[in-house]
């Protein structure tokens, strides 16, 4: 098997409130080979956006070691992190988190404006981004002017549009009905199957999980279980 | 990411708020009109006292009474007036030697009436001498001489205003009746035109002999019983007598005023520079008043701004958590809210140049022999100036913004 895109050793995250410690982690390890596609489930609380903040280089560990495709990134300043979540990271949230007042176009090119990609060519780069979610016809709708599902859409083309080796999903399908949900799926899957695109999803969902190579599980701050799934889910329905 | 992606960014971003820019960049609208129109109108009243007082010559001396340094002329015994007594003390050739020709003038404002028309005007009681001292000439007719002032002719003088002003257009002004005060004037000559001077305009006055205009127009006499004069203008018989007529002159009416060695002079003599010293003071104090008026709206603009920026940048706290998720650096942030800050100044900026250059255009309207000229660098330092107010003020809040974390401005509700 390939190099390891993700290594994190004994991570742990401590915050302070005032007199009170919580601990979201509690030392985890952790081991993503490129171009799996994995998701981490467990109950709210358990500490899965942090864990995947930590992956996507928001937020920094309180102790522990993380590599990125073999780089300790413990040693980088705020610039460098900000550089690797430009170049080599893509995120979707469940809120969508788009600029609004912006059209869907603008929102995508949105990441190839700090990777100083000149006009022309970042128009043209975002317009593929969108084709490749099945948006080639909404290059000009501000967010309020999109569905849930498009919206959700539109977030991923700005996630793949610099060509990212990791692709983070905070519950994608979260706030999407099932229908959007399947098409959501089905575009991360195949970013995935065709570009080779490491992929994880956190999720509540079983349903969701399914779709996925491996299932990583996470209780109270620690991984409880890591199991491969058997025979994947191919989404169905693709538009 | 550069600069011009930055301030389409910044304009987007104030655009979305239009009503709530406008009002924001009021404060620097203000402080810079007000800097443009002081600036403008301080050079024009600069060149306007300068140019009227180019033409008179550098070697006149005016005597005025009361003492202007020392703002003390109502001081001592009663109202210090010159007189006749004085003039005939400067035609003395032994007390004021470097003095060369005498121009006194009694003056008020008098009505003057012709036909239905009645105008209120400038009188000038003066002698033959100065058409001379003043270097100010008829243009048509002819000015009254020795002998008219001798004989209190009742003759006058027209400024070419007042013949406009006066006559039904197409009236040949010589030889008409005028009634001065009720007394009627024969009219004998109209003077050139000369514009404006130091002492308001020249055209708007009527000239009669000094000896009428004492005897029944300007009843006034001092405690001797002297007529009063209220200006003596004085031409020194070369440029270089200047000081020592000056020293004369005071000497003199010293003398026929009966100062004692610890009074002060209860009169002026100034010169030509002297005139435009004092012009140049007047100016520097409205400059100064202006200026800070100026400067304290820039202040209270720039602190506008920087409340509106501070606000912003907590209502867009998701979008700074969203621009740093894909990427963007402190520095990133930095510079969009500078940019948007500088933006917002600079526009009040320009917007202000726009209407201090109409201000000065209406001043120049209305103030005829002025003209007012909004200079490049004015204007230069004027957009200079409101960009670094918006540099100054939007910085702290462009640094609150580039400092935010990520996750916590993504989390921001
Ligand atoms: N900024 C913060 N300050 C203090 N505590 C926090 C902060 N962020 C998260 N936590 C705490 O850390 C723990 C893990 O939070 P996390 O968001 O990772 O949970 P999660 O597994 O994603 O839950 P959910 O499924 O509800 O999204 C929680 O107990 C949460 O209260
Ligand atoms: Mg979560």
């Amino acid at each position: 098997m390939s190099e390891p895109v993700i290594a994190i050793e004994n991570i742990t995250k401590v915050y302070r409130l005032g007199e009170v410690e919580v601990h979201a982690l509690r030392g985890v390890s952790l081991l993503v080979h490129e171009g799996e596609i994995m998701s981490i489930m467990g109950p709210s609380g358990s500490g899965k956006s942090t864990m995947l903040n930590m992956i996507g280089c928001l937020d920094r560990p309180t102790s522990g070691r993380y590599f990125l495709a073999g780089v300790d990134v413990g040693h980088l300043n705020d610039n460098q992190l900000a550089h690797i979540r430009n170049k080599r990271i893509g995120f979707v949230f469940q809120t969508f988190n788009l600029l609004p007042r912006t059209t869907a176009l603008q929102n995508v090119e949105l990441p190839l404006i700090y990777a100083g990609v000149k006009g022309s060519e970042r128009k043209k780069r975002a317009r593929a981004a969108l084709e490749a979610v099945g948006l080639g016809d909404r290059l000009n709708h501000r967010p309020n002017e999109l569905s849930g599902g498009e919206r959700q859409r539109v977030a991923i083309a700005r996630a793949l549009v610099a060509d990212p080796t990791i692709i983070l999903a905070d519950e994608p399908t979260g706030n999407l009905d099932s229908k959007s949900g399947a098409e959501v799926m089905a575009i991360l899957q195949r970013l995935n199957r065709e570009r080779g695109i490491t992929v994880v999803f956190v999720t509540h969902d079983p349903e969701i999980a399914a779709h996925t190579q491996r299932i990583v599980r996470l209780h109270d701050g620690l991984i409880v279980g890591d199991e491969p799934v058997l025979k994947p889910k191919l989404a169905g329905i693709e538009g | 990411m550069n600069i011009g992606e930055s301030i389409r960014i910044a304009f987007r971003g104030l655009s979305a708020n239009k009503m709530r820019s406008l009002l924001t960049m009021l404060g620097i609208v203000i402080g810079v009109a007000a800097v443009i129109a002081l600036v403008s109108i301080g050079e024009g009243v600069q060149s306007f006292v300068a140019s009227s007082f180019q033409g008179l010559g550098s070697n006149l001396l005016f005597v005025m009474p009361g003492n202007l340094s020392m703002r003390q002329a109502m001081s001592g015994s009663g109202v210090a007036f010159l007189t006749m007594a004085d003039v005939a003390a400067l035609e003395d050739e032994r007390r004021a030697p470097d003095v060369g020709l005498i121009a006194p003038e009694s003056s008020g404002t008098k009505s003057v009436t012709y036909g239905g028309e009645k105008i209120l005007i400038t009188i000038k009681g003066v002698t033959p001498e100065y058409t001379i001292v003043r270097n100010f000439h008829p243009q048509i007719g002819a000015f009254f001489g020795e002998a008219e002032v001798k004989s209190r002719a009742r003759v006058a003088v027209l400024g070419q205003d007042v013949v406009e002003e006066l006559f039904p257009a197409g009236t040949y002004p010589i030889g008409e009746t005028i009634k001065i005060d009720g007394t009627p004037f024969r009219v004998i000559g109209v003077m050139e035109k000369k514009g404006g001077t130091g002492f308001g305009s020249q055209d708007e006055v009527v000239f009669v002999p000094i000896t009428t205009a004492q005897a029944r127009l300007f009843p006034e006499r001092s405690l001797r019983g002297e007529p009063v004069v209220s200006l003596i203008s004085v031409k020194t018989v070369s440029e270089s007598s200047i000081a020592a007529a000056s020293a004369q002159i005071t000497r003199a009416l010293r003398q026929t005023h009966r100062l004692a060695a610890s009074d002060e002079d209860d009169f002026s003599v100034i010169n030509q520079t002297d005139v435009v010293n004092i012009a140049g003071q007047i100016t520097g104090i409205l400059t100064i008043f202006l200026g800070a008026i100026a400067g304290i709206s820039l202040l209270v603009g720039g602190i506008g701004i920087m409340n509106i920026m501070l606000v912003s940048v907590t209502e867009r706290t998701r979008e700074i958590g969203i621009r740093k998720a894909v990427g963007a650096k402190r520095r990133d942030i930095l510079v969009q809210f500078l940019i948007e800050a500088m933006v917002l100044s600079t526009i009040g900026g320009l917007i202000g140049i726009a209407l201090g250059a109409l201000g000065s255009r209406a001043i120049s309207q209305l103030m005829e022999d002025m003209t007012t000229v909004v200079s490049v660098q004015a204007v230069l330092m004027a957009v200079g100036f409101s960009a670094a107010v918006g540099l100054f003020f939007g910085i702290y809040p462009a640094m609150r913004a580039a400092r935010l974390h990520p996750i916590e401005a993504l989390r921001y509700e």
